[in-house]
């Protein structure tokens, strides 16, 4: 461990730069003058020189880079020509409201993938197995917003049981909070559900054909013991580690599921702003992402390290 | 002229049997046709190939096939629901449905292939140079995908479509940039594992350029984990194109794509929920089909995966 971990924070840091180089070159897409389609409708000249001089647009790109990276580095990630609040608050203020959202639909992802996943493996070739087979299929295929169009006709249009678009923070009503948060939940966690149905069925089937389950067997124990105390223990890690890794595909979804459910999150956030052409936002949203992503996987990585004896060296 | 050992079979699960003699492997299909028998075996790949096909069929011949004009308005027909003149109904501007998802698979279908071919095109040279050539070049062109791996693939597929401006092309380019460093990743770890083998060794002792044993030695043998890469990714390209159309990134108004359909369906839910089924069960369809046969395939190309 004392030898993995500064190799792979050193690792970090060529990644970190590479990202951050390229979403600082995402600007330079932009067509013609970049202050002038920075300063979008209002096309006056002195707001057009304002930005100019405040991006220093007018400088070389190495040096136009060198200062806004000093900005990011000192938590200053520029700020958003449309609402005129630094970019930093407003992530703050829209991220919690993803994180819940994640969160549920993380705990959603478990409830149906893991179990899905075992019974998958441990009844292969059944109904069973087929069903989940079927449903992990389902998960992979289905675009979540248009899962979440025909949720919101089923539960809310149909039936009036869930309110179709809005979000109550927890601290205001906890109830309300629950029911404007579980249809968008678990729209995002149905296709993480998929793979982690996948990733469980795969681990579990590698589990049950090891030494220490035919021992466990041998021994006369309960198949329920075996299966739930000596291959489900070893086999979930993995799968649990690799869960962060769908960190990712959870932010990305996000951005769709926050759109058909109008919560304002971190994923309508970059949405907005790439409506209203407020490209501050944009770089500082996806860098965020990728910065939070990256740690992310960096924390998987550890939790398979720490959790594996052989890797710890 | 160099003397030239020729393109070798795969050595991996479809090479040949070296244990198989020469009268024996003569009397045997070679690799591909036994490719093809495995894929053909399996149902679910075969139904993928099946819808695979109608689908691409649809799209192509949708000038034939789609009963309305799919820009024609009729204000006589706003949000009819579907009935046998109008088997998917109609939209809020007396679109013909029916019409515009044939039209829409167009734009989907197109955007799939296209887009996953930017990135076959420019991540498997980019790739195979890496693992071919190394030291410093592979380093560079890895840390470079391993960046642009750590941005979220629909995020920075939003981002580089906003940074380019809506419309069609510049979501294809925006998903093909996206899904490149896949198909680096995999062709670098592939030449890895075969630039070692003796007949690449063969081919460089009798002195082949590198040019010509990347193309003709090493080439043939990574194609079938890309060929499987490529086509789940095109799953994963026509559910990005839809997602860039469903935010106004992709297709433009009022050229149909499935996902655009599927954003205005949203304002008529409680009036014609019709207007959301169909596109999504396009999308739903083309991307499961393309799923079944990407599994099928791997499970065709390479049998240990099974």
């Amino acid at each position: 461990m004392l030898k993995f971990l500064p190799r792979r924070l050193a690792q970090l840091v060529p990644t970190l730069f590479l990202v951050s180089v390229i979403i600082f070159l995402l600007q330079q897409l932009l067509p013609g003058d970049p202050a002038t389609v920075m300063a979008g409708e209002e096309n006056d000249p002195v707001v057009i020189e304002q930005i100019r001089q405040q991006y220093h647009l007018d400088q070389p790109l190495p040096v136009q880079y060198l200062y806004w990276a000093r900005g990011v580095l000192s938590g200053d990630l520029g700020e958003s020509m449309r609402i005129k609040k630094p970019v930093a608050e407003l992530i703050v203020e829209k991220l919690p409201v993803t994180l819940q959202l994640a969160t549920m639909a993380m705990g959603f992802a478990l409830l149906i993938g893991i179990p899905a996943g075992i019974v998958s493996a441990v009844k292969k070739g059944s109904s069973w197995d087929i069903g989940a087979n079927v449903f992990a299929l389902w998960g992979l295929s289905t675009p979540n917003f248009w899962l979440g169009i025909m949720l919101i006709f089923l539960f809310s249009v149909k039936l009036g049981w869930l309110p179709a678009s809005g979000f109550v923070s927890p601290l205001e009503d906890l109830g309300q909070s629950l029911a404007s948060t579980v249809m968008p939940a678990f729209v995002l966690g149905n296709a993480i559900a998929a793979v982690l149905m996948r990733h469980m069925r795969s681990a579990m089937l590698q589990a049950m054909s090891a030494d220490y389950v035919r021992t466990a067997r041998a021994k006369g124990l309960l198949e329920t013991v075996v299966v739930m105390k000596h291959a489900l223990r070893n086999a979930l890690t993995p799968v649990i580690t690799l869960g962060a890794l769908e960190f990712g595909t959870l932010l990305s979804g996000a951005v769709l599921t926050e759109q058909v459910f109008s919560i304002p999150g971190f994923g309508k956030l970059i949405v907005d702003a790439v409506f209203n052409r407020d490209y501050q936002v944009v770089q500082g949203v996806v860098l965020v992402t990728a910065t939070v992503y990256i740690l992310l996987n960096l924390l998987a990585d550890i939790a398979y390290v720490l959790v594996n004896p052989r890797l710890r060296g | 002229m160099r003397p030239d050992t020729g393109p070798h079979p795969v050595k991996t699960a479809i090479g040949p049997d070296p244990s198989v003699g020469v009268s024996a492997t003569l009397s045997q299909p070679g690799p591909a046709r036994r490719a093809l028998r495995r894929l053909l075996a399996r149902r679910a790949a075969v139904f993928g190939l099946a819808v695979v096909a109608l689908m691409a069929l649809l799209a192509l011949a949708a000038p034939w096939i789609a009963p309305f004009d799919p820009l024609a308005t009729s204000w006589k027909s706003v949000r009819k629901a579907p009935s046998l003149l109008h088997w998917f109904g109609t939209d809020e501007v007396g679109r013909d449905l029916f019409s515009r998802v044939i039209w829409g698979g167009r734009a989907s279908m197109a955007a799939g292939l296209i887009s996953v071919s930017i990135a076959v095109g420019i991540g498997v040279p980019l790739g195979m140079l890496a693992g071919y050539v190394g030291g410093l070049l592979d380093a560079a062109i890895s840390r470079l995908t391993d960046a642009m791996l750590a941005i979220p693939f629909l995020i920075l597929a939003i981002a580089l479509a906003a940074f380019l401006g809506p419309s069609l092309g510049n979501a294809m380019i925006a998903i093909g940039v996206t899904a490149t460093p896949i198909f680096v990743r995999l062709s670098r770890g592939q030449v890895l594992a075969v630039r070692a083998e003796e007949y690449v060794e063969a081919a460089r002792a009798v002195g082949n350029p590198p040019a010509r044993i990347l193309l003709r030695h090493i080439l043939p043998n990574i194609l079938p984990p890309v060929i499987v890469q490529a086509t789940l990714a095109i799953a994963a390209a026509i559910i990005a194109e839809a997602s860039l159309s469903f935010l106004g990134l992709g297709q433009q108004p009022p050229s149909p794509s499935w996902g655009s359909m599927l954003n205005t369906a949203q304002r008529f839910l409680t009036q014609a929920p019709w207007m959301a089924v169909f596109p999504g069960l396009a999308i739903f369809i083309t991307v499961l089909a393309f799923n079944l046969l990407g599994d099928g395939l791997r499970d065709a190309l390479d049998p240990r995966s099974r």
